[in-house]
């Protein structure tokens, strides 16, 4: 495909007048309507950022009507880690007077306010930011005629930022082809007439930005590996499949339901199957069954569903059936806030059963960590033939992050159900060791075939009303739990050892929390950070280390309820009897900001100048003069 | 608490008998109907001779769902109403297995309708039976779903007032490809229905009426000769262009099925329906793996995943 413009050099080609000013990351903020494509401009950025040697976090709300309405896309990008999507904007491009009115608040002062000057009308005694004004809807419709439309100005407006940011043109163009690659060849044309007509938008239209991302220490880069680029939910389906998991049965339900479309795609590629089951009950139960073949199976889903799983999943408790769990936490309860973020479903994942239920619940803290706790939580499922449940947000599932690819000719598990001949002792619930069950097909050479069972029962499987049994067994389905903990390794912890204040955060906090960290302890207080992975059971030790803290500061995204603590924090009272555990918590649906975790810190640290710190944005980094 | 084996096994090969399918004793009331329907289901394994460790028998909650414990087979118990779609992970699972999954008539029409039209019209290899005894036994006498009008339960002192179920309707409607109806004092007859659902290669169900003597003495009679009842078969087709082959029930044809359906009880007895066309979820499954891996080249799990990340640089 030939490109009218094509720049003869990647990256600030046609020679800006100024000079490119370095900056470390920048944070820019798209806002338009949910048709207009602007989450594929993310994607092409998070693919580049993959490409090149920039780190890239993206942050995406969508609504939660189906077609139409506000939208927008978030992304960080930038060189080395980021760990989080960034509280502001350094830069807001704004496709329509809604998406203006309802973001200008999140742009930094001294930041980029690019809108489409065709829609867009910005309060004319509002400097605090350097306006550009782009007339986006026109300039795409010349730029592609025909009937097109403004069906473009999304890539438009990549062009755009490629400019600014002095991208590299040529990686963009070939993303770009791959992307539309498969569609006819209009569209391919199109979208490059598009793209160099953002690209080529005269510089001094721009107001002559024009900056560069910091060249990359090449040493801090420790695998050389290739960087790949993919959501949290695509994360944990590739870490099953990596981890040897061939079925699955699940029912649609945001924001899960990418998880079981991806299955469902992929696994005949395996040889395996992913069943749509008619609901939720029925594909847990499916799931169960898999499992019972001696082949671990997965389901899924977001809070009402995993309500609806509960009995099965007690069955699956008591019966010591292997099974791999994902809940995409969204805000409840019911239907609640379908496509924001919450944390509100951690006592339902350790304690929503009936019964007596000790099972495992994992939480991954980035994308990249939702491929390998995937493939931890298989491990631990066929190891202590259990149900384990995966904690993700709606944060992670569409966030999109570059990461290391991963080794996968080390990671590969191959997983083929043992259908060999089991011995003369063989029992399926053993009072003496972890049940491994054998499934049908299994020959039995004692000739007593094992039942697997919901009511109590003895080491064969067969119903027992024994008060001892019942105390045997509860202790034998309590105790592989309580051996689990004991080979946990101790969590991620970073900053001081002791001190004024441990920040502890799960799941998607934990980039927040660690750069929050930074700025806590640049404000001279002794913190650190401890991030929790392994929720239930948790890792042996915690105690030791909350006694050298003065305020354990419990961080999540859930409601402080009766008696003021969130459920993590709850959970950490009650297991450590420590009063100094604190909590810091918020139902707003958004992941937390990194000044949120700050003031919350500072707050419990009883530190007021860092406390009053959060209160006013920093200068964007864009800022000129 | 069980004990070491007392009798050796039989030798891997030698012919399965009832004695090596003899697992726990029925804890259900004397007089069951159920009874009749396990001891029929031993006769059913020792014509069809499968090896030993590839029958499974499973269930849900209910008096007749203990049946799994009778039985020694790999097997098991899951919840209420739920043992249709486990037994589906069962069959997609393996699909070299030969399932049987027993339930009672709350199981399977009240707590666990959705399921049974579902694994219906899915197609889902197994066999299931359901031992309707249009009562909630194991929890003493409340109206089922196939209760008749008037049954007067603990929950209906006055008399059941909900329609009850069309069990035969409702099956055939769902898309079972195997429906049949039998009785359990009809112990051949129950042998012979059962014998025809395993062999069907698909979703195959059979309707067994099971007395509960204890909450529902006699709402079988009607169908029990000995009890002044009629028992009335099924007349099949034999396709050997007779006149008489005329009137006689074609199980191939939907709209005489749901004709036979909607006889006045107690109705009659048989094979209603049988498609034996039409491809189970098992076949359609398999055939999308095929598929895939014609797409793929029948590339390694590692090539393949590689390539998906190659593709997500």
């Amino acid at each position: 495909m030939v490109s009218p413009n094509t720049p003869e050099t990647p990256g600030g080609a046609s020679s800006p007048s100024g000079a490119a000013r370095s900056i470390h990351d920048v944070v820019i903020r798209l806002a338009g309507n949910s048709q207009d494509g602007i989450q594929s401009v993310g994607g092409f950025l998070a693919r580049l950022a993959g490409r090149s040697d920039q780190d890239i976090m993206t942050y995406m709300t969508i609504p939660s009507t189906i077609s139409g309405g506000p939208s927008i896309f978030q992304v960080r990008m930038g060189t080395g880690d980021i760990l989080s999507a960034g509280d502001r904007a350094d830069m807001l491009v704004a496709f329509y007077q809604h998406s203006y009115d309802a973001h200008i608040g999140s742009l930094r002062p001294g930041g980029v306010l690019l809108y489409d000057s065709d829609h867009v009308k910005p309060a004319p005694d509002d400097n605090r930011f350097t306006n550009v004004a782009v007339p986006i809807t026109t300039a795409t419709v010349e730029a592609v005629g025909g009937t097109s439309k403004d069906k473009g100005k999304n890539i438009f407006v990549l062009g755009l930022i490629a400019r600014v940011f002095d991208l590299d043109v040529a990686k963009l163009a070939a993303l770009i082809k791959e992307r539309f690659g498969g569609k006819n060849e209009d569209v391919v044309r199109n979208a490059m007439l598009a793209f160099d007509a953002g690209y080529a938008w005269p510089q001094n239209n721009l107001r002559d930005l024009f900056f560069r991302f910091e060249a990359i220490d090449r040493a801090t880069q420790s695998t050389g590996r290739p960087q790949i680029t993919m959501d949290g939910n695509t994360a944990i389906a590739f870490g099953l499949i990596t981890a040897g998991v061939r079925h699955g049965a699940g029912y649609p339900i945001t924001p899960w339901s990418s998880i079981m479309e991806t299955l469902r795609t992929e696994l005949p590629k395996y040889g395996g199957i992913f069943v749509q089951c008619e609901d939720e009950i029925a594909a847990v139960s499916t799931a169960l069954g898999f499992s019972y073949t001696g082949q671990l199976a997965i389901t899924g889903s977001a809070g009402p569903g995993l309500s609806l799983k509960m009995e099965a999943l007690g069955w699956a408790v008591m019966a010591e059936m292997p099974l791999i769990v994902v809940n995409v936490q969204r805000g409840g309860p019911s239907t609640g806030m379908p496509t924001n973020v919450e944390q509100s479903d951690l006592m339902q994942a350790i304690y929503g059963s009936h019964g007596d239920t000790p099972r495992v619940v994992l939480a991954p803290k980035n994308v990249e960590d939702c491929y390998y706790i995937a493939i931890e939580a298989a491990r631990i499922a066929r190891e202590y033939s259990t149900p384990v449940f995966i904690l993700t947000d709606m944060g992670l599932s569409s966030r999109i992050e570059a990461f290391d690819e991963p080794d996968l000719s080390k990671l590969m598990v191959e997983a083929k159900p043992d259908r060999s001949p089991r011995g003369t002792d063989f029992k399926p619930y053993p009072l003496d060791r972890i049940t491994r069950h054998a499934p049908p097909g299994a020959r039995i050479e004692s000739g007593k075939y094992p039942t697997v069972t919901g009511l109590e029962h003895d080491e064969l499987g067969h119903p027992t009303g024994s008060p001892k049994l019942h105390m045997q067994m509860t202790a034998k389905r309590r105790d592989k739990i309580k051996a689990l903990a004991a080979s946990l390794p101790a969590p991620e912890h970073a900053g001081d050892e002791a001190g004024d204040v441990l920040l502890v955060t799960w799941g998607s906090s934990w980039g927040p929390g660690r750069e929050a960290l930074g700025r806590i302890r640049n404000a001279g207080v002794k913190a650190g950070h401890l991030h929790l992975r392994h929720i239930h059971p948790l890792p042996n030790g915690l105690e030791a280390t909350f006694a050298r803290f003065k305020k354990i500061v419990v961080a999540e995204l859930n409601d402080e309820g009766l008696y003021g603590f969130g459920q993590l924090a709850m959970m950490l009272r009650a297991r450590y009897a420590n009063p100094n555990i604190v909590s810091v918590t918020k139902t707003d649906g958004l992941t937390f900001k990194v000044s949120e975790l700050v003031a919350g810190v500072a707050h419990h640290a009883q530190h007021p100048a860092l406390e009053a710190s959060t209160g006013t944005a920093a200068k964007s980094v864009l800022a000129q003069g | 608490m069980s004990s070491a084996v007392a009798t050796p096994p039989p030798p891997p090969g030698a012919p399965l008998t009832k004695k090596a399918l003899t697992a726990d004793h029925p804890t259900w009331c004397p007089g069951c109907g159920d009874f009749a329907v396990l001891a029929s289901f031993y006769r059913v394994l020792e014509k069809l001779q499968y090896p030993h460790e590839k029958i499974v028998t499973f269930a849900g909650i209910g008096c007749s769902s203990r049946f799994p414990y009778f039985v020694n087979t790999h097997g098991g118990h899951f919840i209420h109403g739920r043992a249709l779609p486990f037994a589906a992970g069962i069959s997609l699972g393996n699909d070299d297995l030969h399932l049987f999954v027993f339930g009672g008539d709350g199981d399977g029409f009240s707590i666990g309708g959705n399921h049974l039209v579902h694994t219906a019209r899915k197609n889902i290899k197994m066999t299931y039976v359901i031992m309707d005894n249009s009562v909630y036994g194991l929890t003493k006498k409340q109206t089922s779903p196939t209760s008749p009008l008037g049954f007067k339960t603990k929950t209906d002192p006055t008399g059941a007032i909900d329609q009850p179920i069309n069990p035969m309707r409702t099956l055939i409607n769902s898309g079972a490809t195997f429906v049949a109806r039998s009785h359990a004092t009809q112990v051949n007859h129950m042998v012979e229905m059962m014998l025809r659902a395993a062999k069907h290669d698909g979703f195959s169900v059979v309707e067994i009426l099971s007395e509960c003597v204890e909450f529902f003495e006699g709402a079988f009679d009607a169908a029990v000769p000995r009890k002044g009842g009629a028992w009335s078969l099924i007349e099949e087709k034999k396709h050997d262009g007779t006149p008489e082959d005329e009137k006689r029930h074609d199980t191939s044809d939907e709209i005489a099925a749901f004709k036979l359906a909607m006889q006045p009880w107690p109705g009659v007895f048989g094979v209603f329906y049988e498609n034996k066309t039409r491809k189970t979820k098992n076949a359609l499954e398999a055939d999308l793996v095929v598929k895939a891996k014609e797409r793929t080249k029948n590339a390694s799990d590692l090539a393949l995943l590689q390539a998906t990340f190659a593709r997500m640089r």
